[in-house]
């Protein structure tokens, strides 16, 4: 065990390796298309699309018959963006209010997927499909093909968010003036969407589709407290996204499971979240200016300052005797 | 429908040959046409907040669009920018198809219709509003910088040129939202309620921006609340409740009858416009 731990830590093992930079680089693109979501208010429906997507696992499953992570990556892919297109259509047709709408197509979707799953896991006794492991994400199942696969999806992803990055400033800040401009709003909003979700099913092995949207969206909350600026906003996002995948990733494999499961360590995708989580606590409470403890520093100093000043105006008052005073 | 080329004035249908050229400033004899729109209705689910409006917006002039609230003051403007679909009718801009018109609007959207805690500075901002013309994948160079930073100078802002937006006051803010249209470098301004919740101060540095655009030749058509300075500050009127009540010259139709039928009988607002009627009849008073 104990090799082993510094095995880990000091990245000699090439599977290790392959696995962490697949999760760091998933954590780079998901914070920084995180931060456009964050910022276009997609966040939820980020999550949905996330859940939406476990159907589409299973149905590849079923196609395919075996684990192939492209395939079930499509699948996944392609009911996701059902559930975003399902979420437009509720809204749109009919007059329940989107955040009605996106649990409902959260948990509907999410059902039908461990429907799906669990008669999959029963039906083919030998090949477990590791189905499992996307739910709450097992970085120790992926292997190097998969790595790849996210290294290619995060390429696509930050090439794209680099080019358009002006358009989906305006895009979350004003979107009626960019529609006013004669800019596509509208493609624009799709292709963000198609991002997430292509960030988010790039991160189900890992992550797992409870918590992939979390990646998304602390360390870009994380983020906002530091910067006034998006673009260092998007930096400083896709920085602590890297920080809490690796983190979350060497923990979920030097920490012992329970005994008696056969993986070793604790699922990948709770881990990362918790990392992630700690740095928004962290950065919620201790960045300048925008934090909370600044927050307080700056009331203080600002009531310190009146009762000085108050107690001044009446020396000064008494000084002069009472027919001074109106 | 005939689309008239920007090249082959003449041949345009929309504008009578004789009034092409006028003089600057509030002219006596009628404008071309900036803005026709053609018998529109838009509808939400199904409900109809504009009915069959058909008014033509004459150019180079000040022009208030006036009504109470859920009139389709709003709707109006979205509807003429292409931002809400038309159930029917159809828009024209000096003569073109929206499409083909856009370089040539600028447009100010209600102050409230974005998050102020957006991360961006208040040139940023101002620099959206050259990215039309940059394209896709220029960024805006010492050029476009140059144009926002004059824009920002010209509403009083340039100092707070690299403030966040968040730790400006409301009317600071209105100011960055003029200035993002002025570097639209446009010929038709549309202002949503520029005068919301603004100071005295920004008040007068709108009114007088205004009054520079009509100067130089340009339009502005502005949703407006404060019927006491219509008189004072717009040239033309549109009075609306979900239909065209009126619309004119504010002299000939801003008259306590056509207010009426607006706002159906709400006295104080009628107190209120009888008085701004009152003053601007008045021998003397402000134009």
């Amino acid at each position: 065990m104990n090799t082993e731990f510094w095995d880990i830590i000091l990245l000699k093992d090439s599977t290790t390796r392959t696995v962490l930079a697949g999760t760091g680089l998933l954590g780079l693109a998901a914070g920084v298309v995180g931060s456009f979501a964050v910022l276009r208010r997609r966040s939820l429906v980020g999550d949905a699309i996330a859940h939406a997507s476990l159907p589409g696992v299973c149905v590849a499953y079923f196609i395919v018959g075996e684990r192939n992570f492209v395939a079930l990556l499509l699948g996944a892919m392609a009911f996701g963006l059902l559930g975003a297109a399902t979420i437009a259509g509720i809204r749109s047709l009919t007059r329940i209010k989107e955040d009605a709408a996106i649990g409902l197509v959260l948990g509907g979707f999410f059902g039908l997927g461990i429907v799906l799953s669990t008669i999959i896991q029963k039906q083919s006794s030998g090949n477990r499909a590791g189905l499992d492991s996307f739910i709450f994400g097992k970085a120790a199942s992926m292997v190097a093909s998969d790595s790849w696969t996210i290294a290619g999806v995060a390429a696509v992803i930050l090439l794209t968010v680099g080019v358009l990055f002006k358009e989906f400033r305006l895009l979350c800040f004003d979107r009626e003036f960019a529609a006013a401009e004669g800019r596509p709003v509208l493609f624009l909003d799709l292709l963000l969407l198609a991002l997430i979700t292509l960030c988010t099913v790039a991160g189900l092995p890992a992550v797992g589709v409870v918590l992939i949207a979390a990646l998304l969206i602390i360390p870009a909350s994380a983020a906002r407290f530091w910067t006034e600026n998006l673009t260092v906003m998007v930096l400083i996002s896709g920085a602590i996204a890297v920080l809490a995948a690796v983190v979350g990733t060497i923990a979920s494999a030097v920490i012992p499971g329970p005994p008696g499961s056969l993986s070793r360590g604790l699922p990948t995708g709770p881990c990362i979240t918790l990392a992630a989580a700690v740095l928004f606590l962290a950065s919620m409470f201790l960045a300048p200016r925008r934090g909370i403890v600044a927050d307080v520093w700056r009331l203080f100093s600002l009531r310190r300052e009146l009762a000085l000043q108050k107690a001044l105006t009446q020396a000064i008052d008494q000084g002069r005797g009472p027919e001074a005073r109106p | 429908m005939t689309i008239a080329e920007p090249n082959t004035s003449s041949a345009d249908p929309a504008v009578p040959r004789a009034t092409q050229h006028h003089p600057p400033g509030p002219p006596t004899a009628p404008a071309p046409v900036a803005v026709e729109v053609h018998d529109v209705t838009v509808a939400y689910h199904r409900k109809p907040v504009l009915w069959d409006v058909d008014v033509q917006i004459p150019s180079s002039r000040l022009v208030a669009i006036v009504g109470p609230n859920g009139a389709g003051k709003s709707t109006l403007l979205k509807a003429i920018l292409g931002l809400v679909p038309l159930a029917s009718g159809t828009v024209e801009i000096f003569g073109r198809s929206l499409r083909r018109a856009r370089s040539l609007i600028a447009y100010v959207p209600q102050r409230e219709s974005v998050d102020w805690d957006f991360p961006v500075s208040a040139l940023d901002v101002v620099l959206m509003g050259r990215y039309g013309r940059l394209g896709w994948f220029r960024r805006p160079g010492r050029k476009d910088r140059d144009a926002a930073m004059a824009a920002l100078e010209k509403v009083g802002m340039k100092d707070l040129a690299h403030r966040q937006i968040s730790q400006l006051s409301g009317g600071q803010q209105q100011r960055v939202f003029l200035a993002r249209a002025l570097v639209q470098e446009a010929r038709l301004y549309f202002m949503d309620e520029p005068f919301a919740g603004v100071d005295a101060a920004t008040e007068k540095a709108i009114v007088d921006l205004l009054r520079e655009i009509r100067r130089s030749g340009g339009t502005v058509v502005a949703v407006h609340h404060d019927l006491q300075t219509v008189p004072e500050y717009f040239d033309h009127v549109l009075m609306l409740n979900m239909r065209l009540v009126a619309a004119g010259p504010t002299e000939e139709v801003f008259t306590t009858p056509n207010l009426h039928t607006t706002y159906g009988g709400r006295l104080t607002l009628l107190d209120q416009a009888a008085e701004a009627v009152r003053r601007s009849t008045a021998p003397g008073a402000p134009r």
